[in-house]
């Protein structure tokens, strides 16, 4: 049965603080900092600094800011810092669809470099001309990577990117005088969420295509979804299954004879890099997450940047500035007169654009395809070794590769054990392995994702699947391990009632004391 | 009982007849056993109230609990109108749980006797158990009954009692109707069906699919209400009265009718704009033919394929794996012209594009 058991887990305990939050932390009057007496000839020259503004931006009572020493917040850090496991830290392919790699920290020492930590965007354009010509060549690559024409760097993610391009379509429909009567946008039930979330925030209905009985979007649906109310197409090749839709150009084709555009959403990029383009499935627009497939950090360790990619046709609607070069000159040109705007103040993340070109420049075009090969290699290699563990299943293409990443099911393991997704992602941390139980919207039931991109070593993937594996064994075993963990962890069991209401969420402190006000939670 | 003789349940006398000669067991009470013995950490600190004999005191004293026996009569063998008298006495007496162990039958028979008026949990014991009533199995319904008494399981659910007509499956017809609801605890994991979310997010679901329905209602037109919680709730939003699993009409969000038959709705539409709202049976997806037996072939020719207007949550889209929604309203043309491509409400501002079949 234990097909993996031949490397050995480590000995994992997590340190547990039980560290309160930093508003609950220091007394009154504490301070972290004195602030140093203003010197005389700056006194003469501002005053005291606020008396001088305007009364509409002079706070009438303090920030109610925590107050508290700066060993006490240093301390404070740390102990979180301990308390969670980090993308330095652990084996983080159990985060499925976010693309965790390695991210070099010689492009971090660049991003923190005085060079480029010291650029002000309002200086004149004479002076950062290093900087725009970095911009203006990480464009030129990622118009070679897609095949398009024109990016912009403002968006500060994927999902800003996909508003983006729901605001092009818009104003490309408006130009057409389309606008009112083109108010549906499509996309697939695999697609990431935010094709979906995006496209509503700016109005648009929704119309979700579901997969065949291959894993593919149904083609029929797509025909039978699509008229003359259709804006565009959003959509997610291969998806977060892994699975590539063979049918791409098809759907664009689809959509193009009923007047749509479409946007083709690259977060699963990875496995795809210089192997398959949006241009030759004649996509209208796309994007690329710089935070995951170009190595930047990810998420909240980013920051991020959702470069957005257009065809010629779609340029002049692109976010102002864009970076010309005139052969000897980089400049900022905001004279685009049908652009949608800013997306973003300035320019956007460009410690993302700095870090995802020194990473492009340091692998060349060879070895971004190389990236895509081995996360492949990578990816079906685990594939193979999951599904040898009891309770497993990859639900659609059976027997057949997947791309860079595959929504694997615990539904086996639930059903003879009663151990679900969640039980085993508390267990995982147990080995020092972070695991999440993707995903939005669960129509793989027990879902559990699994992305190896090209960074982790064999040794590695070997030891999260002998995580798995132990897991699975002890579920059939003494499953009250399992339903019980985490043991050896600091994370804890969140309710599902608590994680699905929005009455009680609390996504900042001053949220949390107004709902306990308000007697929607306790106060803890 | 008639399960592994071969039969498809032992609802009605002469089924069960069959069944005993064919030398079926009845299992419901080593199961009822399996389930009561999670509850073992309780004995001290609850009254079980049962039924004579197998229908509850021996599973009960099995269990090394103590039960007040209701005192009614059953000799032999019990039957339906045992089980109805049962749970009406439990109702009387006020209990904190019904658990019953049986397969859907039992679960009408006490769907008719308390409705909505207790919280009950079935043992999955029966050979038909489409109802979503049920634990996964004897272990996990004892499970959630002990997480449910103590006050762990703080959620209740509505979920649909389901039943296949035995003569038409013995003749091969598979007609599951809808009967009803009745109000069960949820706790994830613990009861039968692929609903992976949780009674809050598909409320709030619903509730978006309400406002949807609601936004795009059109003066003057006649919507015919079906039933379900999905439709529930539009009549809720619009604070008005309704029946769960009857049809209401409403004209300008105001009611103008309740529970209304296939006549009484030809009469209310007849030379009129109207539209169908209408929601598939959770796990099975079907749209027409069970349990809006009133929106028959003729109602829906007179409404027309472009005035039906489809919702469900995506929980319960996701219930049906892939397969398309059915429809069987007994006219294969209707069925026809019924076949194809839905746009399905499943929120607000989003549809899916969902294949019906027939």
């Amino acid at each position: 049965m234990s097909m993996n058991k031949k490397t050995k887990l480590r000995k994992f305990h997590q340190a547990k603080w039980d560290e309160p939050i930093i508003f609950e932390l220091g007394e009154k009057g504490e301070r972290g900092i004195q602030m140093p007496v203003v010197e005389k000839a700056i006194e003469a020259e501002i005053g005291d600094g606020i008396s001088k503004l305007p009364t509409s931006i002079v706070r009438k009572r303090p920030p109610a800011l925590p107050e508290i020493g700066q060993m006490q917040v240093l301390k404070h850090y740390l102990r979180m810092s301990q308390e969670n496991l980090g993308a330095d830290l652990n084996v983080d392919i159990g985060q499925g669809t976010c693309t965790m790699k390695y991210n070099p920290k010689i492009n971090e020492q660049f991003a923190a470099s005085h060079q480029f930590a010291d650029l002000h965007p309002l200086q004149d354009e004479s002076t950062i001309q290093g900087m725009l010509e970095i911009m203006y060549k990480t464009e030129h690559f990622l118009k070679e990577i897609s095949g398009l024409d024109a990016f912009t760097f403002q968006p500060g993610g994927g999902s800003q990117a996909i508003l983006g391009m729901a605001t092009i379509v818009e104003k490309y429909h408006e130009a057409k005088g389309e606008r009112g009567k083109r108010d549906e946008i499509i996309t697939t039930i695999f697609s990431h969420p935010s094709d979906y979330a995006a496209a509503a925030v700016k109005g648009y209905k929704i119309i979700n295509i579901y997969q065949d009985e291959n894993g593919i979007p149904d083609l029929a649906a797509l025909k039978a979804a699509v008229s003359d109310r259709t804006a565009a197409l959003f959509i997610t090749n291969p998806e977060d299954t892994g699975i590539y839709n063979p049918k791409i150009a098809k759907f664009v084709k689809i959509v193009h004879e009923a007047g749509g555009l479409c946007g083709y959403d690259q977060a699963n990029a990875n496995g795809i890099l210089g192997i398959t383009r949006a241009k030759e499935a004649n996509f209208d627009l796309t994007f690329f997450n710089l935070h995951k497939t170009f190595s930047s950090p990810h998420g909240s360790g980013g920051p991020a940047c959702g470069a957005l990619g257009v065809t010629n046709e779609l340029a002049r609607f692109l976010p102002v500035p864009v970076v010309r070069f005139d052969g000897e000159t980089y400049s900022l040109d905001y004279g685009l007169p049908d652009s949608i705007g800013k997306i973003r103040c300035f320019y956007g993340s460009m410690s993302a654009v700095l870090k995802a070109y020194a990473w492009m420049m340091s692998l060349g075009d060879e070895g971004l395809k190389e990236v895509a090969r081995i996360a492949v290699l990578n990816n079906n290699y685990l594939l193979k070794k999951i599904l040898q563990i009891r309770g497993t299943s990859a639900p659609y293409a059976e027997g057949k590769h997947r791309i860079e990443q595959v929504r694997f099911s615990w539904e086996d393991l639930e059903k003879e054990t009663g151990v679900s997704t969640f039980d085993v992602t508390c267990r995982m941390a147990d080995f020092g392995f972070h695991m999440w139980s993707s995903h939005h919207p669960f129509v793989i039931s027990e879902p559990f994702t699994i992305e190896p991109t090209e960074s982790y070593s064999k040794n590695e993937l070997d030891e999260y699947v002998a995580g798995l594996q132990q897991v699975s064994d002890e579920a059939y075993e003494t499953p009250e391990i399992v339903k019980t963990a985490p043991h050896n962890s600091v994370i804890h069991r969140p309710k599902d009632d608590t994680l699905e209401d929005p009455l009680k969420w609390a996504m900042t402190w001053r949220a949390y004391l107004k709902k306990c006000a308000l007697g929607q939670r306790k106060r803890i | 009982m008639g399960g592994r003789v071969g039969l498809k349940g032992t609802d009605g006398p002469v089924t069960l007849e069959s069944a005993i000669l064919m030398g079926a067991r009845p299992e419901s009470p080593e199961r009822a056993i399996r389930a009561m013995k999670r509850l073992g950490s309780l004995k001290d600190k609850i009254q079980v109230i049962t039924c004579p004999g197998d229908m509850g005191e021996n599973p009960a004293r099995n269990c090394g609990f103590d039960p007040m026996v209701i005192d009614f009569s059953a000799p032999g063998r019990t039957t339906a109108a045992h089980t109805i008298m049962g749970a009406a006495a439990m109702l009387d007496q006020k209990v904190d749980l019904l658990l019953f162990a049986g397969g859907d039958g039992t679960a009408r028979d006490i769907y008719q006797a308390v409705k909505d008026r207790l919280v009950v949990l079935g043992v999955p014991t029966g050979v038909k158990m489409h109802s979503a009533v049920f634990g996964y199995n004897p272990e996990r319904t004892g499970d959630l009954a002990l997480l449910y008494l103590q006050d762990k399981a703080k959620h209740l659910k509505t979920a649909e009692v389901m039943d296949i007509d035995e003569r038409a499956l013995s003749s091969g017809q598979v007609n599951a109707n809808l009967y009803g609801y009745l109000t069960i605890p949820f706790a994830k994991g613990h009861v039968q069906g692929l609903k992976s979310s949780s009674p809050e997010s598909e409320q709030y679901l619903q509730q978006a699919i309400a406002a949807d329905v609601i936004k795009n209602m059109e003066d003057n037109v006649f919507y015919i209400i079906c039933p379900g919680t999905t439709t529930a709730r539009i009549m809720e939003r619009l604070n008005l009265d309704y029946t769960l699993v009857g049809v209401d009409l409403v004209r300008d969000k105001k009611l103008v009718a309740k529970d209304l038959s296939e006549k009484q709705i030809l009469d209310a539409i007849e030379g009129r704009e109207a539209k169908i709202v209408v929601t598939p049976i959770g796990g099975q997806g079907c749209l027409f033919g069970r349990g809006n037996q009133q929106l028959s072939p003729k109602v829906i020719r007179t409404v027309g394929r472009q005035n039906i207007v489809v919702v469900a949550t995506r929980q319960k889209i996701t219930s049906l794996r892939g397969t398309p929604l059915f429809v069987d309203s007994g006219d294969p043309g209707i069925n026809r012209m019924l076949s194809g491509y839905f746009q399905v409400i499943t929120g607000y501002q989003v549809r899916a594009a969902y294949r019906v079949v027939c």
